[in-house]
């Protein structure tokens, strides 16, 4: 494939806190390759920035290899941008035309307060996990792998839901800013496996719990969740965790 | 968990939703399998019998009851969960993300709101003359006899309401909301309340929407079928 440069047109939302309105800023940026990744047109217009004296853009990121959930950008209407599973940092510069002009958004939910810029608090997610979304396990020698037999299809459905990388795409493509489907993945992968048994109702009512007094929306289904999440986490799961919430509820004492 | 919170949480609300909106797609069934009667074509006996007995056996009104009850829940608890999910985004998106939705998913309070307008509608040209038809200005319906029993003569007083083509349009026009709103509706319910087998997610879906073009299809025709003198 030949190599080709472009020159585009960048609208950036720019905030300096939580408590300041922000506003779009223009900006340009030349002989950009198709080869970039779009952070690293990102770095690209920040040297700009800081050359010419300006505040560079914040954005979140971290690994750029599409597993560690930190970058975040709603570009040009959708959440890590035009290509489908895949996260900002893993998208490239090739999804789009010389003189393009793309509209980069940050993540919109009152319970993602932005910080700065295209950077938002996401410390509602870790909230609700510390919540029930983990297995507590006893000290002790560690058992043998072979004495809990997991089923292949359980188990891959398991991993599939443990695919979440928690980044909040769902949350941010979500007409109610709903995060059931972030929610759902951590709730299925352990509701799915025996290690998750003993404790699958005290973690599903807290989590529940907890996600409600982060501000999140309730899910109407629509599926814009599952469309845009890097991961392909299936709207299935939510289905799941709702089984899961109705047999804690019917059964608690 | 108590009963409370487990009807009251982002999920219980939705529960609540989920169960009142299947509860109303059985009362639609049943309606619907009662209307048909009008196409007996035995000048309305069958239906103003059917009527009947809905009006006057004890079991019809007292579940009548509860489909009041279920819904006002239902039109209550979906304004209440749009309102708030409405305020979880303080500052909206320039460009709005709408590829991955059906747009029929994401209108659903505006769909159900056009049900809603007609069921005023439609409960003030029937429900209301056959109920409370005699009580104050409520003008009563015309009488029927057979075998001694004096009946309601709904099925005239349709063929009264359907000679105006504005409320003939109106109901096709709520048929058309009706559709829209059982198609996400339908299969989003049973998700609701827990039904994530992919056996059963399939079936669901393919029958929630033959449902939401057959029975409303089946309501629009009877005004349709009462205005062009189909039926006698």
């Amino acid at each position: 494939m030949s190599h080709t440069t472009m020159n585009l047109n960048l609208k950036v939302w720019r905030q300096k806190n939580a408590n300041t309105p922000g506003a779009f800023e223009m900006y340009r940026v030349e002989n950009i390759s198709d080869e970039m990744s779009f952070l690293e047109m990102m770095d690209i217009l920040n040297e700009q920035l800081i050359t010419t004296g300006g505040e560079p853009v914040a954005f979140d990121h971290d690994c750029r290899e599409g597993i560690c959930g930190m970058c975040s950008m709603y570009i040009n209407g959708k959440p890590h941008g035009p290509w489908q599973a895949n996260t900002t940092c893993q998208l490239h510069m090739r999804a789009f035309k010389d003189n393009d002009t793309i509209v980069i958004e940050p993540w919109r939910a009152n319970a993602f307060p932005i910080i700065k810029d295209l950077t938002v608090d996401r410390s509602a997610f870790d909230r609700i996990i510390q919540a029930g979304g983990y297995v507590s396990v006893n000290t002790g020698n560690a058992v043998d792998g072979n004495t809990l037999p997991i089923e292949k299809a359980k188990a891959d459905e398991a991993f599939a839901a443990a695919m979440c990388i928690g980044c909040g795409a769902c949350v941010a493509a979500c007409k109610n800013s709903s995060a059931m489907l972030f929610l759902s993945a951590k709730v299925s992968h352990l509701a799915l496996l025996p290690q998750g048994g003993p404790e699958r109702k005290t973690r599903v009512t807290n989590m529940v719990a907890q996600l409600d007094k982060e501000g999140f929306g309730a899910c109407t289904n629509t599926g814009a969740c599952e469309a845009a999440c890097p991961k392909e986490i299936s709207i299935a799961n939510i289905a799941r965790l709702n089984k899961e919430y109705i047999v804690a509820g019917l059964t608690s004492e | 968990m108590t009963f409370k919170q487990m009807f009251t949480s982002s999920v219980g609300k939705k529960l609540v939703m989920g169960f009142t909106g299947i509860f109303l797609i059985l009362f639609l069934i049943v309606h619907a399998g009662l209307n048909a009667t009008i196409w007996a074509n035995d000048g309305g006996l069958m239906f103003n019998k059917a009527g009947h007995f809905m009006g006057s056996n004890a079991v019809p009104r007292i579940l009548e009851i509860g489909l009041f009850l279920g819904i006002f829940l239902h039109i209550y608890q979906g304004y209440l969960l749009t309102l708030e999910n409405r305020n979880k985004r303080a500052v909206g998106y320039a460009v709005s993300y709408d590829k991955g939705s059906k747009w029929y998913s994401r209108s659903m309070a505006i769909l159900g709101t056009l049900i809603l307008l007609f069921l005023i509608a439609h409960i003030y040209h029937f429900w209301t003359p056959s109920r409370l038809g005699g009580i104050g200005s409520i003008q009563p319906l015309g009488e029927v006899e057979h075998n001694g029993v004096i009946l309601h003569n709904l099925y005239a007083e349709m063929d009264i309401v359907f000679t105006n083509p504005y409320i003939v349009v109106l109901y096709v026009l709520a048929c058309g909301s009706l559709g829209y709103h059982l198609a996400h509706g339908f299969q989003s319910a049973f998700k609701t309340i827990g039904v994530h087998n992919k056996k059963y997610h399939a079936m669901l879906t393919s029958l929630g929407y033959g449902f939401a073009i057959f029975i409303p299809l089946l309501f629009a025709l009877m005004p349709i079928s009462f205005y062009f003198d189909w039926i006698k």
